[in-house]
């Protein structure tokens, strides 16, 4: 096979065969991928310098969610602003929910009985793997495989319908209360919590064995996206970003709330923190979830979901309400001016599916903060796309940006 | 790790390190200027190694300091967290020292507070706006600044001048519905905090 | 009034292969059953539309196949989630691209009137600065009743006088 090749004269080159950058005057190109995009999660702009296809500077964008919560949270009345914590993680709003309420209980330090911690242990632990599932799903339909956010999406509905009959909303579901949780458990409900978690392990198992000895998948997410474990800890990663890449966090374990210490569970950690190992460490988090659950279930401990004595936080029961005076007092105070919280500031993580949800609350008394900062995980954990999407190329940026899970309802608050 | 010894210990780094009153996990109060100092002594001594919060209070319009920044680090060895405190010399142009070469997450949060606050951090390297556009003119978490806002132009020129849409102050009649703490019985009845104006009615030159 | 929902009595052997109707009636048709989506996946309402799209509330069932992330290749634009003043310019740019007819879906509280939002950075209401057609309440709505907004929105179509617009345009 002979091959002709027309060889370009350079400008005064005395006619040499001239190379590539020589014709062509080359310079980066600036891409603006976003806000509206198929692969970003969320209204996320990232404006990329290409040279080629391999990314020499990425700039993320957020804002484009920035609702105002802090400044909303100034006006509000601590039960009042229940709902907008749903809003931040919208795929584990019953995680959010528990994690306002103990930081507001922290504040007032209040009590809540374990029937309702156990509660609250067994809600965020189903989040956690709603948002794990649909964290999988967006990712692999981002790499390309399709058929995982097909069967994870048709699990989530089943979690869907328990949540429903728990609170009375598919995902939004303002489930907590500062002091305590607004219903008990329908009758029955852990029965087909339990029929779930037995449906889900054999679901888990095939995924993994669509993707986890997949000869693509694998090329599409081993080694790449590395984060080493000082960048995580440097750049304010939490959860399974810094799990994933060996660092051996978690706030469940170490700074245990809501009765977690009873609970045996492991923690899975990662080794080289590419996006394959932190898409292990979600998988497996799933099944240590499940475990939590079983354990949560069976010791669920009897008694009132509520603080029965914190007459001036959570509002009384309705019957006693309508037929007594102090508690239509108490109510209506608890209602309008909100729950009567003491003076003071408080800071409080809990281990959230994206990472540590924080609530740092300062409070000059009264039923309204002064001050609330939400310390949303997805926002220290964009922050190292900035290093890790250097010398990536393209495509793999749908990838890095999938494993690191982020929601925007957190991120920009 | 006992407050008391950490105090002790950071004493010496800053003597005018004071306690703060906190809830929870120990807090201290200490000049802006030190700061940073203070901060790679915790991190470099006493394991103090991840930043998890950086951010600011506004203490009111009258008060004096009126802001006040506020960190938060936690020690994945000995799980607890710390609270440092330090109030901006200037109230009208806020500033504090950045605290990037110690921690990279503080390149986002600071640019945060920036946004939400206006507090210039010295030092860092790339401080604009992160949440809100470049171009927007307040601070939205000022307690001067209204819950509706202000009106502006939209950023984006072009789109503003097809459409005329302007960003507009939202629409408070109705809500949010919260009592006052109030010695008066007729403050105490829940009340949008601001009825001067409302879709019928318009809003009263100031 | 035009309406696409008339029956036919229709006999092969009689009338040959040849249907004989308004030109409204079948414009109207053919659009209503192939609208594809334009996913302006904002917020949680994002999900709600990902689980319409996804298999237990088929929305491909009603022609809305294609979920089409391209301005151009799309007929429908679904507003899901909290419009900001900052998202607000790209919004009406991605608007701005769509072919001609193009209709547009306020889906929740947040797209159709700001939502619980009322702040300085929200936008109160997608329909500042796009027409809508169909608003949808709920926060979020149920698939269900993305579902509904749809088949109101096939109910709207199918009384349009597409010949007209077509022939005078």
């Amino acid at each position: 096979m002979s091959t002709e090749t027309t060889e370009y004269a350079a400008p005064d080159s005395g006619g040499k065969a001239a190379t590539a950058a020589q014709v062509f005057e080359t310079e980066h190109l600036e891409v603006s991928m976003g806000p509206s995009h198929p692969s970003t999660h969320g209204v996320l702009r990232l404006n990329l310098e290409l040279d080629g296809e391999i990314v020499k500077m990425c700039d993320p964008v957020l804002g484009y969610l920035h609702r105002g919560d802090e400044k909303i949270a100034e006006n509000m009345t601590y039960n009042q602003f229940v709902p907008y914590t749903d809003r931040l993680d919208y795929l584990a709003p019953l995680a959010n929910n528990a994690a306002y309420a103990m930081a507001v209980e922290k504040l007032a330090n209040l009590e809540v009985p374990e029937r309702c911690q156990a509660i609250r242990v067994v809600t965020s632990e189903l989040a956690r793997i709603s948002a794990h599932l649909l964290g999988l799903g967006a990712y692999t339909m981002d790499v390309g495989a399709l058929t995982v956010f097909m069967i994870t999406f048709s699990e989530r509905e089943k979690l869907y319908t328990l949540f429903e009959e728990l609170t009375g909303a598919r995902f939004t579901t303002s489930y907590s209360r500062i002091g305590g949780v607004t219903r008990d458990m329908p009758e029955g409900w852990t029965n087909r919590v339990l029929t779930f978690c037995e449906e889900l392990l054999p679901l888990l198992d095939d995924v993994e064995s669509l993707l986890t000895r997949n000869r693509i998948w694998f090329d599409r997410t081993a080694d790449i996206g590395i984060i080493s474990k000082e960048d995580a800890i440097a750049y304010g990663l939490t959860g399974p970003n810094l799990r994933g890449s060996g660092v051996d966090v978690d706030l469940r374990r170490d700074v245990p709330y809501s009765g977690y210490e009873q609970y045996e569970f492991e923690v899975p950690l990662g080794e080289n923190g590419d996006c394959y190992d932190r898409y292990a460490v979600r998988m497996e988090e799933m099944r240590q979830s499940v475990r939590i659950v079983r354990q949560a279930i069976k010791k669920m401990p009897g008694g009132p979901f509520y603080a029965e004595d914190a007459k001036k936080i959570y509002a009384p029961r309705k019957d006693k309400i309508l037929t007594s005076m102090e508690e239509l007092i108490q109510n209506f105070m608890i209602t309008t001016e909100g729950p009567d919280m003491p003076a003071g500031e408080v800071y409080f993580e809990a281990e959230n599916p994206k990472g540590a949800l924080g609530f740092y609350i300062v409070s000059k008394g009264g039923g309204v903060p002064y001050r609330m900062k939400i310390r949303g995980p997805s926002f220290n954990n964009l922050s190292i796309l900035e290093k890790v999407s250097v010398g990536a190329m393209i495509s793999d940026i749908s990838a890095i940006l999938g494993s690191l899970d982020f929601v925007m309802g957190e991120c920009d608050r | 790790m006992i407050a008391q010894d950490l105090k002790s210990a950071l004493k010496e780094t800053c003597p005018e390190l004071d306690d703060r009153d906190s809830t929870d996990w120990p807090a201290f109060n200490c000049p802006v200027g030190s700061i940073p100092n203070v901060v790679k002594e915790l991190r470099d001594d006493h394991g103090f190694d991840a930043l998890m919060d950086a951010t600011a209070i506004d203490n009111g319009v009258e008060a004096s300091p009126r802001f006040t920044v506020v960190y938060h680090l936690y020690s994945p060895e000995n799980h607890t967290y710390v609270r440092l405190a330090g109030d901006c010399l200037d109230d009208e142009a806020p500033s504090a020292p950045s605290l990037v070469d110690l921690f990279k997450s503080a390149n986002w949060m600071e640019r945060e507070t920036y946004d939400m606050f206006g507090i210039i951090y010295e030092g860092h390297p790339d401080l604009r706006r992160i949440l809100m556009w470049d171009e927007y003119p307040h601070h939205p978490l000022r307690k001067d600044f209204p819950l509706a806002g202000h009106e502006n132009e939209l950023w984006d020129p072009e789109i503003a001048e097809n459409t005329g849409v302007k960003v507009k102050p939202a629409p408070m009649a109705g809500g949010p519905f919260v009592a006052q703490q109030s010695v008066f019985e007729s403050k105490r009845e829940p009340a949008a905090k601001d009825e001067s104006w409302s879709e019928e009615k318009a809003k009263p030159d100031q | 009034m035009v309406s696409s929902n008339q029956d036919f009595g229709y006999n092969s052997k009689v009338e040959g292969g040849v249907i004989v109707s308004k030109a409204d009636a079948v414009i109207n048709w053919v659009r209503t059953h192939s609208l594809w989506p334009m996913p302006m996946g904002l917020a949680c309402c994002a999900i709600e539309l990902m689980a319409a799209g996804a298999s237990r509330f088929d929305i491909s069932r009603f022609g809305a196949e294609v979920m089409r992330f391209s301005p151009r290749q799309s007929d429908v634009m679904i507003v899901a989630g909290t419009v900001t003043y900052k998202m607000a310019p790209a919004l009406r740019r991605i608007y701005d691209q769509m072919a001609d007819p193009k209709w547009v879906i306020a889906m929740g509280a947040c797209a159709s009137s700001g939502g619980m939002y009322r702040s300085y950075a929200t936008l109160q209401g997608v329909d500042r600065i796009v027409p809508v057609d169909v608003y949808v309440s709920g926060c979020p709505p149920r698939p269900e009743a993305l579902l509904d907004a749809l088949m109101k929105l096939q109910d709207k179509i199918s009384t349009e006088y597409s010949a007209k617009n077509l022939l005078e345009a």
